[in-house]
């Protein structure tokens, strides 16, 4: 085998490794380094976001509009701070589009569903969402419907 | 009883002595490295016999390891009514673990054990010897470049088997067992990550890559030259490259996840 022969295979050898090296990064991972800084940023206050994380999903009609990008906690008035970095080519959100965390499945990820609401101006960057609800969390739903048995066995045997 | 302690004394010397006669070897290897970049056909030839070799057999068993995932994935999920999520199952298993350590392992049998069978060889005939007799330093000429060709060679081998496999997953979760597509790739998609799944996997292959080939180049340089010593060279480097690829392995996940 002479050395331009093995040289040219060396060189497809490298050039599918490189390939493949691509494809997964292209192909299989979510990888989105146009559209990471693009878009504007709002806040929304929630008093329980238990399950969120940076970079969960913000919905809007079940179509996926933009990331969380950062949550803090401000321990003045003890709410989360969820900012959500939304795509620049959702521009026309009204301003009192409200904010709810959902669950996807039963078991699911948990994701921000946005609902628009009526208002004539449009949101802008740094805007605060006003109207959020909090997170739905299966135990605390599941004791207050053990305390609403137990308060009514109480009230039969009285 | 003496006599166990001498020998355990012994063998525990033995044992140090060799791991500083290898972090030496290393160190020369590593200093050859900077002159090897102006004798990059040096390393081409090491990356033709290295690489290039290795192609096939990654290749194939990547596409049957993805093949049997897909296989084993779908009847466990479907339990569950989640074989949508196979394609994720198939991908991160491939990306984070069995891409970079089955690639390294049969990189050890395949390309590690001819490493050391061919230094070793050429210390059994002499050739070592007769290069050093021409004032030309084996460690940079001979070694550096597989070593280096290793260190190349790897990560591009641990990627293509991850791809081809994740093909292989598709092929037979998609293609036999109805799988739908679009989920197969979206949910993948959604939850590898770039960085935290795919870029790790790369630094294990380099980090494999480099030990599996100090061990190959490392053991051929040191083996006793007669044929019976080749030929143990060859089966130590075979059996410590795989313990150490498993070993090295679970310290990287424990540290990267």
């Amino acid at each position: 085998m002479n050395t331009k022969n093995t040289e040219i295979l060396v060189g497809l050898f490298i050039a599918i490794g490189l390939a493949s090296l691509f494809m997964l990064a292209m192909k299989v991972s979510n990888l989105n380094i146009y559209n990471n800084d693009s878009g504007y940023e709002i806040t929304a206050n929630f008093d329980d976001i238990s399950g969120l994380k940076v970079k969960s999903p913000v919905t809007m009609s079940g179509v996926r509009i933009g990331r969380v990008s950062d949550i803090t906690f401000d321990s003045e008035i003890f709410e989360a701070v969820v900012k959500i970095r939304i795509e620049s080519q959702y521009k026309a959100l009204p301003k009192d589009t409200s904010a709810s965390i959902y669950t996807a499945g039963l078991l699911g990820e948990k994701y921000i569903g946005l609902e628009a609401g009526g208002d004539e101006e449009n949101l802008q960057q740094g805007d605060k969402l006003k109207l959020t609800q909090s997170s739905l969390v299966l135990e605390k739903l599941i004791s207050r419907f053990v305390d609403a048995f137990v308060d009514k066995d109480s009230d039969t045997k009285k | 009883m003496l006599n166990f302690i001498q020998q355990l004394g012994g063998s525990g010397l033995y044992f140090f002595q060799r791991l500083g006669r290898a972090h030496i070897l290393l160190g020369h290897i590593l200093m050859g490295i900077p002159a090897m970049l102006t004798r990059l056909p040096l390393v081409i030839q090491q990356m033709y016999s290295v690489g290039v070799l290795s192609f096939l057999i990654i290749l194939v068993s990547g596409f049957f390891v993805g093949m049997v995932l897909g296989l084993q994935g779908y009847n466990t999920l479907v339990d569950f009514g989640a074989e949508e999520t196979l394609g994720v199952m198939v991908s991160l298993a491939l990306v984070r673990e069995l891409g970079p350590v089955v690639s390294a392992l049969l990189f050890a049998g395949r390309a590690g054990s001819a490493l050391t069978a061919e230094i070793g060889l050429m210390k059994a005939t002499e050739q070592l010897s007769a290069m050093e007799m021409m004032a030309i330093d084996p460690i940079r000429r001979v070694l550096t470049p597989r070593f280096l060709a290793g260190f190349i060679s790897m990560p591009l081998l641990a990627a293509l088997f991850s791809a081809v496999g994740i093909l292989g997953g598709d092929f037979v979760g998609v293609g036999l067992l109805g799988v739908d597509e679009g989920a197969y790739w979206s949910q993948m998609q959604a939850s590898v990550d770039l960085y935290d799944d795919i870029l790790n996997g790369v630094i294990k292959s380099i980090v494999f890559g480099g030990v599996v080939t100090w061990i190959a180049v490392f053991e051929g340089y040191d083996a006793i030259p007669t044929s019976e010593g080749v030929s143990r060279a060859t089966t130590r480097t075979v059996v410590h490259s795989s313990l150490a690829i498993l070993g090295l392995d679970f310290i990287l996940t424990a540290i990267m996840f």
